[in-house]
């Protein structure tokens, strides 16, 4: 049970949600670089270990194998540590999954500074922007638990690679689980406004909610979106919110460049632009520290993200 | 093997060299040196090994095969259409923008390519999943790969290795191309892949080394292969690069470049004239 504000690792979600799969799809294989514990597929190898295969530490030719298996009809999903999955195995996922459209899920956990101690070295930054710019490459970054498990079952139906992201830390269960239904490319308003728009995936969905509300105590009815299939992004969504509300604050656990805000600008500067303020890692590596310090750090906090509203409606000539 | 037989795949063989010439001429462009190297083990698998249905490229039981040299495409192409899985002209189009043909193999646009391929180094990792997926579904397929020696520096092909090892794919057959060049020289220069069969062999691997131009030892190889299980097994070839056409033989720089009207002419007739 997934209660409303509970805190849950959307990876331990996905963990759990894997092996239901298991038992729904036979045809689903599942394979890990030596990091099954963390990223949760362990629930699954204990499910069926027939259908389990640790590929070692090697992720480039786990993804070669996965697009060997689905080539020959296996639906296969495969997982390691954002860093490795899409970092090290890039080619492999472009050429060998991406390039003949094979079906093959990418699994990645730990994305993001939120790895916290390990350091730069693990904290990837930069995936959104990498899966995002292969052709035919769905990608996909739940806000919470409820949505990561919906995602995984979405994308287990899709035919075609797919590029999901789920987080090392417990974050709040944002959606009611008895009745959300996630679809593949949309996105969700989950509080209306009209003075400002503020949209966030993966973990800034939480961060964006709580700004509303520091922004409500301070008169600003802030809108607030959830993106979390940051490919094929919902546009229609975003058209409505820049029509509507005429200033946007977009927020990832990733580089600024490349990843949501950059997604949400190319639609925007096309057909309808308005100010955009983006709040992420501003080009930078991560480093070690607890997760909540580098959330502050980063500034990656709600506070921030209610500041750059304010700095998005003074620039769209709105009062403040 | 039959006297008879090895005469007939002997003529395949010229066939394809001479369809593969044809290609790279007509297109200007492609691949030369390794697809006439590995021409000969090529031929052999399809008219004598591997099962495969034609006009059903994508029967669930066929063999597999991974030409994780991808570059040698224009002998592939050259071995599938005359094994009958699409019309020979396709292959005048090999290269250009009205054809099917990619570059480098391309299972989307072409039929009889059972896997995309040609940045070297992940074909063998490829050739491991559809071993494995053999397995998972009870089904008696082999999966067959070429890849080049030069490949083999490419730290993928270990990582594939000891996949397969691991998890004893014993369908798996691979033929290392052992031309000895790459486009910067003698791999032996570049970067030394030798000895392969000892490295073969040292990642648990099933290993003979063999005259790849050689059908008979081609025929032997995989007689013996087929009688080790519990391992993959490695097939290492020793070939000429630009096998059959005399200027092209041993030498790097006919690595990709397409031959000039004259040099097409006089290896047409080099081909045509051998035994």
């Amino acid at each position: 049970m997934a209660e409303i504000g509970t805190k849950i690792e959307t990876r331990v979600a996905y963990g759990e949600a894997l092996a239901e799969l298991g038992a729904m799809n036979d045809k689903i294989v599942v394979m890990d670089a030596d990091l099954s514990g963390s990223t949760k597929t362990a629930l699954f190898k204990k499910a069926f270990p027939d259908r389990f295969f640790n590929t070692g530490i090697a992720e480039g030719n786990m993804a070669g194998v996965a697009a060997g298996l689905a080539a020959a009809g296996q639906t296969v999903i495969i997982s390691s540590f954002a860093m490795f999955a899409a970092g090290r195995a890039f080619e492999q996922i472009r050429n060998s999954i991406c390039y003949p459209r094979l079906n093959v899920k990418i699994c990645a956990t730990h994305a993001g500074i939120t790895v916290g101690q390990d350091g730069g070295s693990h904290q990837c930054l930069e995936d959104l922007a990498i899966m995002r710019v292969i052709p035919g490459m769905t990608v996909i970054n739940p806000a919470d638990a409820v949505e990561a498990r919906l995602a995984l079952f979405a994308a287990a139906e899709l035919s075609g690679p797919v590029y999901l992201r789920f987080g090392r830390g417990a974050v709040p269960v944002i959606f009611d689980e008895k009745t959300y239904r996630f679809e593949i490319g949309k996105g969700v308003t989950l509080k209306e406004g009209n003075d400002v728009t503020l949209i966030g995936t993966g973990i800034t969905v939480d961060l964006s909610l709580k700004a509303a509300d520091i922004l409500k105590n301070e008169g600003i009815d802030a809108r607030v979106i959830n993106i979390a299939t940051v490919k094929p992004i919902d546009r229609a969504i975003l058209l409505t919110a820049s029509a509507e509300t005429g200033a946007i604050v977009t927020s990832e656990e990733h580089n600024v460049i490349g990843g949501l805000g950059s997604a949400v600008c190319e639609v925007l500067s096309e057909e309808a632009p308005c100010v955009v303020e983006r709040v992420g890692v501003n080009d930078s590596f991560g480093r070690s520290g607890a997760p909540a310090d580098l959330l502050s750090f980063y500034h990656l906090t709600p506070e921030a993200i209610a500041e750059k509203a304010k700095t998005a409606m003074r620039k769209a000539g709105k009062k403040v | 093997m039959d006297i008879n037989r090895k005469k007939e795949l002997k003529e395949i063989a010229r066939t394809v060299r001479l369809d593969i010439l044809e290609e790279i001429y007509t297109a200007a462009s492609g691949h030369p040196g390794g697809s006439l190297s590995c021409t000969d083990i090529l031929t052999y698998l399809y008219f004598e090994e591997m099962r495969v249905r034609p006009n059903e490229p994508k029967w669930e039981d066929r063999d597999r095969f991974v030409l994780s040299k991808g570059h040698a495409a224009p002998a592939l192409y050259a071995v599938l259409a005359e094994k009958g899985y699409f019309d020979k002209k396709e292959l005048l189009k090999l290269r250009r923008i009205d054809g099917m043909l990619q570059g480098h193999p391309d299972m989307k646009k072409t039929p009889g390519v059972d896997i995309s391929t040609g940045s070297l180094g992940i074909g063998l990792s490829n050739a491991c999943g559809m071993a494995l997926a053999g397995r998972l579904q009870n089904r008696d397929f082999r999966v067959f790969a070429i890849t080049g020696d030069g490949e083999l520096q490419e730290g993928g092909i270990w990582e594939a290795a000891m996949f397969a090892a691991h998890y004893k794919l014993d369908r798996l057959f691979v033929f290392v191309d052992a031309n000895g060049l790459q486009i910067d020289g003698r791999t032996r220069d570049v970067l030394c892949p030798e000895p392969i069969d000892r490295r073969f062999e040292a990642f648990g691997w099933d290993v003979q080394r063999i005259d790849g131009h050689d059908f008979d030892a081609i025929a032997a190889a995989l007689e013996n292969a087929k009688k080790i299980s519990g391992k993959p097994h490695a097939i290492v070839c020793d070939t000429v690069k630009g096998k059959g056409v005399s200027f092209m033989e041993n030498q790097a720089s006919w690595h990709g470049n397409a031959p000039k009207k004259e040099q097409y002419e006089q290896a047409v007739r080099e081909l045509s004239a051998q035994e």
